[in-house]
């Protein structure tokens, strides 16, 4: 028996463990890794509020989210991708071209 | 076909031919592009002989020669009646005369120009398909002018035609002095409408309406009563700007810098006579108003005077034809201040026909000349260019008013008005203008065309243009002997006849009708010939029999022929007292505008300039540095919802955190 405070931690740890892994690494697959570990964290959270209050809606959305997951993945990916080609270097520090 | 049909057809069809030139000119017409136009100026020709003709069997069935025909509703600004405003069209005798005036000339000038238009291998100028749309633009704008039913179209058409001329003079735009002549011309202008802008204001102030047949009536004339004056004046300034009148005639010679064309029919046939038109068509006001007549007489008298002396001084053909031209228009203005309204009308009918002539002859020479048009640097053209100097002398003669020719009459009449009126010494004015006339005509032909041939150094030989210059030229000089017969005999020929309904509501205003004046018999016909035949033959003494005497005299009279020669220095005038202390004012305008509007929205951008550029320094460009923020600030407004719930509800925060 799956205990649903019990998978609100899990959601919150993995969600802290991306949160940190997306502001002390400068490697820019590992940030958007990271980003994907708070995503799956969000996620836990949902079905487990869903058990909580005994909704399936939380279900539903997290189907959902996992599908939207997928493909925002596929694109940031390609966009990772074109940022190393241009500069040659997956370094986020490079990328401050805004800096006011 | 209907009235209206035929009514419309008018200013249509020069309209479809321009915006067909001016849409596939460029593209697929190119070198053919007069056709379209000659097409529809022709048409609108044959459409203007018809109404004519139907007007002309009207006034023989006693029936109203006036009909008012509604194209369409306008727009409307309210529910009143006079708050409506139509396309609507006034078709009567003044109308015809104008409308066959405007369209013969504007026909044979179009058929001029594609010979004109061209260079010496007989390839197309470049800009052709332009001109030839804006040559339809301008018929169709002067018919519009000419066939308005009510004020605000008359209005449009007025302001349509300067469009027009601005366009034509400054046709080549890249000479400067053609750019400035016509923004010279629009700018004078624009100091005249503006007059007239306010004069229709009032008429519609008092009258509640702006068509002609509400403000000419009697009901009209008797909201219009104790304002006759200043409207009438207000209108007259509109008339001074468009008919090159002074003050305001300054603009005119410059507008000679536009292709020769178009000086003919804009700046001598037809344009420039719209303010005698409007006088005319307005004459029950101004005949209810002795003061507006007596100052339209005096300007009309002193504008002809003056203009003639000046031309009289002049070198540059078409410049001289143009002071020439302001003076007949002030012929024209003299006659319709002492009442002879008729007799104006005559004069602008055969004046069309004569100077057009004269000018579309200048046209020639120039063209001949490779451009040249200062008559001392060529003489005795006649030899190499017969039907030129043949068709310029009997336009020159008919401008000289040499007996039996169309000048002759017309201006004959205008002359005898004035002797009639209550101050003889317009008549006089008229008369000492008339041998001035015939003086700077001749002396311009005697050079031009007779003596030892003189030619400059960029032309080889002499030679005369081709058929499509020379049969318009033949054309108008016809006109220039036949038009004066549409008016014979004097004061009683065919065209007063039909003209006379349209003025039988303005004469018993008169304080002296020109009708009723005595026609003292042929005394006045007998002296107007001699002036004529003696300024002639005075021009052949001094300037063929004794070609030195010109200068003796010159010389003589230095400081006055520098003044005559230099336009009386009306335009050095109108630069230090007018064009000067605007310049002045533009700039002080420029400094305020520069050092104090500018430093007061200074201060004002500063304060978003300083909260900027503090704030600045938060933006790293650094994802993580933004990352970071994000999450702060979400922890810290999740701690102060924490603490919020704690201290408001804390029994909330127990059963969430209890789970």
């Amino acid at each position: 028996m799956v205990n649903g405070a019990g998978m609100s931690l899990v959601g919150a740890v993995l969600f802290g463990l991306g949160v940190v892994g997306f502001l002390t690494r400068r490697n820019l697959i590992v940030m958007f890794l990271s980003t994907e570990v708070m995503f799956q964290g969000v996620l836990v959270n949902l079905i487990a509020m869903g058990m909580r209050w005994g909704d399936l809606q939380g279900q539903a959305f997290g189907v959902f989210v996992l599908v939207i997951a997928a493909v925002e993945a596929g694109l940031g990916l390609a966009i990772v991708v074109m940022l190393f080609r241009r500069r040659g270097t997956l370094d986020a520090e490079r990328w401050n071209t805004l800096r006011g | 076909m209907t009235l209206k049909t035929l009514a419309i057809c008018i200013p249509l069809l020069p309209a479809a031919g321009a915006v067909l030139v001016g849409l596939i000119g460029l593209r697929g017409l190119r070198s053919r592009s007069h056709w379209l136009v000659i097409a529809g100026v022709g048409a609108a020709l044959v459409a203007a002989t018809m109404l004519f003709d139907r007007v002309r069997s009207h006034a023989d069935d006693a029936q109203p020669t006036a009909q008012t025909i509604t194209i369409y509703e306008w727009f409307n600004t309210g529910d009143t009646a006079g708050s409506w405003f139509d396309v609507e069209f006034l078709v009567d005798p003044l109308t015809c005369v104008m409308l066959l005036t405007v369209l013969s000339v504007s026909l044979l000038v179009v058929i001029y120009s594609v010979g004109y238009m061209r260079d010496h291998h007989g390839q197309p100028e470049r800009g052709y398909e332009r001109f030839f749309a804006f040559l339809g633009l301008f018929v169709f704008s002067m018919c519009t002018l000419v066939l308005a039913g009510n004020f605000l179209l008359l209005y449009l058409g007025w302001e349509l035609v300067g469009l027009c001329s601005y366009l034509l003079i400054g046709f080549y735009y890249d000479k400067p002095a053609a750019a400035q002549a016509a923004k010279k011309a629009f700018l004078v202008n624009r100091i005249g409408d503006f007059g007239f802008g306010l004069g229709i204001l009032l008429i519609y102030l008092r009258c509640g309406d702006l068509s002609y047949d509400h403000v000419f009536s009697a009901a009209g004339m008797q909201q219009l009563a104790g304002y006759e004056t200043i409207v009438a004046l207000l209108l007259f300034c509109g008339a001074v700007g468009k008919s090159a009148q002074l003050p305001l005639h300054v603009w005119l010679p410059d507008a000679m810098e536009g292709p020769t064309p178009v000086s003919a029919l804009i700046h001598a046939a037809t344009m420039v006579t719209a303010g005698v038109y409007m006088v005319a068509r307005c004459s029950v006001i101004f005949a209810a108003s002795p003061v507006a007549m007596w100052v339209v007489a005096c300007i009309g008298a002193a504008t002809a005077l003056f203009a003639a002396t000046i031309a009289v001084t002049q070198y540059d053909m078409k410049r001289i034809l143009a002071y020439s031209t302001i003076s007949q228009l002030g012929y024209m203005f003299l006659g319709l201040g002492v009442g002879a309204f008729d007799s104006a009308i005559f004069h602008l009918f055969t004046h069309a026909f004569f100077k057009a002539c004269l000018f579309l002859g200048a046209g020639s020479v120039m063209h001949a000349m490779a451009g040249v048009i200062d008559i001392r640097r060529f003489g005795g053209l006649a030899k190499g260019m017969k039907v030129t100097a043949a068709t310029f002398w009997i336009g020159g003669l008919a401008l000289a008013g040499f007996p039996l020719l169309a000048g002759f009459w017309s201006k004959d009449e205008i002359v005898a008005a004035a002797l009639h009126s209550q101050a003889p010494w317009l008549g006089w004015i008229a008369l000492l203008t008339a041998l001035m006339t015939a003086f700077y005509t001749f002396r311009m032909i005697f050079i031009a065309f007779h003596g030892p041939e003189r030619l400059p150094n960029t032309v080889d030989r002499v030679h005369e243009n081709g058929r499509w210059v020379t049969i318009p030229l033949i054309v108008l000089a016809v006109g220039a002997v036949g038009a004066g017969y549409l008016g014979f005999p004097p004061h009683q020929g065919g065209l007063h006849g039909f003209l006379e309904p349209v003025f039988r509501a303005a004469q018993p205003k008169l304080a002296v009708s020109a009708s009723d004046a005595p026609h003292d018999g042929h005394l006045l016909l007998y002296v107007s010939a001699g002036i004529s035949i003696l300024g002639i033959w005075a021009a052949w003494y001094i300037y063929r029999r004794r070609p030195t005497v010109a200068g003796a005299a010159a010389s003589g009279a230095a400081s006055l022929h520098r003044m005559v020669y230099n336009k009386y220095f009306v335009d050095e005038a109108y630069d230090v007292g007018i064009v000067q202390p605007l310049r002045k004012l533009g700039r002080f305008c420029h400094g305020v505008d520069r050092f104090f509007i500018n430093a007061i929205l200074w201060v004002i951008t500063a304060v978003p300039r300083a909260v900027g550029f503090g704030l600045r320094g938060m933006q790293q460009g650094s994802m993580q540095g933004y990352a970071m923020g994000m999450v702060v600030g979400v922890i810290a407004i999740v701690i102060w919802m924490l603490i919020r719930m704690a201290g408001g509800d804390a029994g909330e925060l127990a059963a969430i955190s209890q789970g």
